[in-house]
């Protein structure tokens, strides 16, 4: 076991004899459910030449980089959009003046309860915008409003004693929270911020609903495609270790950014958040900062 | 409020295709996401291993790109079932990822002392796990569980652009008819919000009667 749980005792020799026999028995089901899927792959005949030759053509493979292309770039759009309006979300909300702390505040609690593709397909559809501005629009209001509750959680949990001593050094309010509140908090908040903008890249994806042409839209465009076959299932087997390897080397940086901030001296006002088991997943609640 | 009136009918349609891929894909996802957190923390490596693997490609997987696979891929191998089952399988698996973790880390926050205490009584696995640890980790796994299950429901959505009957798709009958659009989706909105809303009331209620007292 690599974590002690409740639930077992060190074992015995006489239990670890009985696991390892779970274990080879074990082994030989997922084993044998892996060689089913491989004799289904080849016996529908997914790996024949014509299915795989249009990855060797130059055009495609430019169709599939632009599509790339597009992913990422609506997702750099979005990233930065979400992270500015996240930031001036949260400062609404963190006003002292009821007049911004409210509609601040029905602005975040209204984008988060919205799924994001209908926010997407009203933006598409009624007010008859392109479709990359759309999708960088709707992944910005709804992952905005999410990061301004990150950002909050993360100011209202650095020690109290930050704050009063700032205070007492003479500083204004606004002083305190962009040079002593706002640095500790997002020092902490990070993996959570980055744990966030795996489920914006994530969902960049959507764009494929409103045809957007991303990644998935140029690969729909090859699997389609008569000439070959229709390639769909080499398709799906070329993308999605992309697009899986890209959101995985995301949430890993974010794994490893909590990791370290866990023993950095400059984070000691404030509990860093760990990326959390809700962490990465789209429409739910955002990851808040442990209480000290 | 005459766009609501007129096409109550595909509205309800809709809200009740909503509701049904959310229950059918809830129960899907916390019966997959119990035995994916039972094989995670299981004494066999390569239960642990399996169930590792499933959770941390499922968070990872865009779910827009999961349906693509499930939807149009499952049936080049010869199974071809309705749509709205493919789509309660696409979201049912997708969301078992983070039910998984979230029991997982229900689990793991009962104390090693419990299952000890509960051993030197003498009980068996199967009490120790049944009578000790699972209502303990069950009060601390409502909140996360909801949570999870609203993000299901929101996420259901992305069924209806798959030619799903579903609350979002509503948008497509109804603009053809030639009604105002801004008001089509204002009541799309209100149809979300009622559900999540209600899921959300379900799981105080749930917290309020089994939570952990704080």
């Amino acid at each position: 076991m690599t974590e002690a749980t409740a639930l077992y005792d060190v074992p015995g020799p006489h239990t670890r004899r009985r696991h390892a026999v779970y274990g080879v028995l074990s082994t030989a089901v997922i084993l044998a459910l892996v060689a089913w899927l491989l004799y289904l792959l080849f016996d529908t005949g997914q790996f024949t030449y014509t299915k795989w030759m249009p990855f060797a053509y130059e055009g495609v493979q430019e169709l599939l980089l632009r599509g790339l292309g597009n992913t990422l770039k609506a997702f750099a759009f979005a990233a930065v959009l979400s992270l500015a309006l996240g930031g001036l979300l949260a400062a609404g909300r963190l006003s002292d003046h009821r007049t911004v702390r409210w509609p601040a505040t029905l602005v975040v609690e209204f984008f988060r309860a919205m799924p994001v593709l209908v926010m997407i397909f009203f933006i598409f559809v009624a007010l008859k915008v392109q479709p990359l501005p759309a999708l960088v629009a709707g992944l910005t209001l709804y992952n905005g409003s999410v990061l301004a509750e990150v950002f909050r959680s993360g100011v209202n949990a650095v020690e109290r004693g930050q704050r009063e001593a700032a205070f007492a050094l003479g500083m204004r309010k606004t002083q305190v929270m962009v040079h002593v509140l706002a640095p500790q908090a997002v020092r902490a908040m990070l993996p959570a911020i980055i744990s966030q903008l795996v489920v914006a890249l994530k969902d960049t994806s959507l764009g494929f609903l409103i045809t957007y042409e991303e990644f998935l839209h140029a690969g729909k465009l090859i699997a389609s495609n008569l000439d070959y076959d229709l390639p769909f299932i080499p398709v799906v087997m070329v993308i999605s270790p992309i697009y899986i390897g890209m959101c995985m080397l995301l949430s890993w940086f974010a794994g490893w950014v909590s990791r370290r901030e866990q023993r950095s001296p400059k984070t000691e006002a404030v509990v860093p958040a760990t990326a959390g088991p809700g962490a990465l997943l789209p429409g739910g609640e955002p990851p808040m900062a442990p209480r000290p | 409020m005459n766009v609501l009136t007129d096409n109550f009918h595909t509205y309800a349609e809709g809200f009740l295709g909503t509701l049904e891929l959310t229950l059918y894909a809830s129960l899907l996802a916390l019966a997959l996401g119990f035995v994916m957190a039972s094989f995670r923390v299981a004494p066999v490596r390569s239960l642990r291993v399996f169930g590792t693997a499933w959770v941390t490609v499922l968070r990872n997987t865009p779910l827009t790109l999961l349906f693509f696979a499930v939807l149009l891929g499952l049936p080049r191998f010869g199974l071809v079932l309705p749509f709205d089952v493919f789509a309660v399988l696409a979201l049912g698996c997708y969301t078992s990822a983070f039910i998984c973790e979230a029991l997982r880390a229900g689990i793991n926050t009962v104390p090693t002392g419990q299952g000890e205490a509960a051993r030197s009584l003498g009980m068996s696995f199967g009490q120790t796990l049944s009578l000790v640890v699972l209502p303990q980790a069950f009060k601390s796994v409502i909140p996360p569980v909801g949570s999870t299950l609203i993000a299901l429901a929101k996420n259901s959505a992305i069924a209806g652009a798959f030619s799903v009957t579903e609350l979002l798709g509503t948008y497509k009958t109804i603009n053809e008819l030639g009604y105002n659009i801004v008001w089509t989706f204002v009541w799309i909105a209100v149809g979300y919000l009622i559900i999540t809303l209600a899921i959300s009331a379900l799981f105080n209620l749930l917290e309020r009667k089994y939570g952990v007292a704080r």
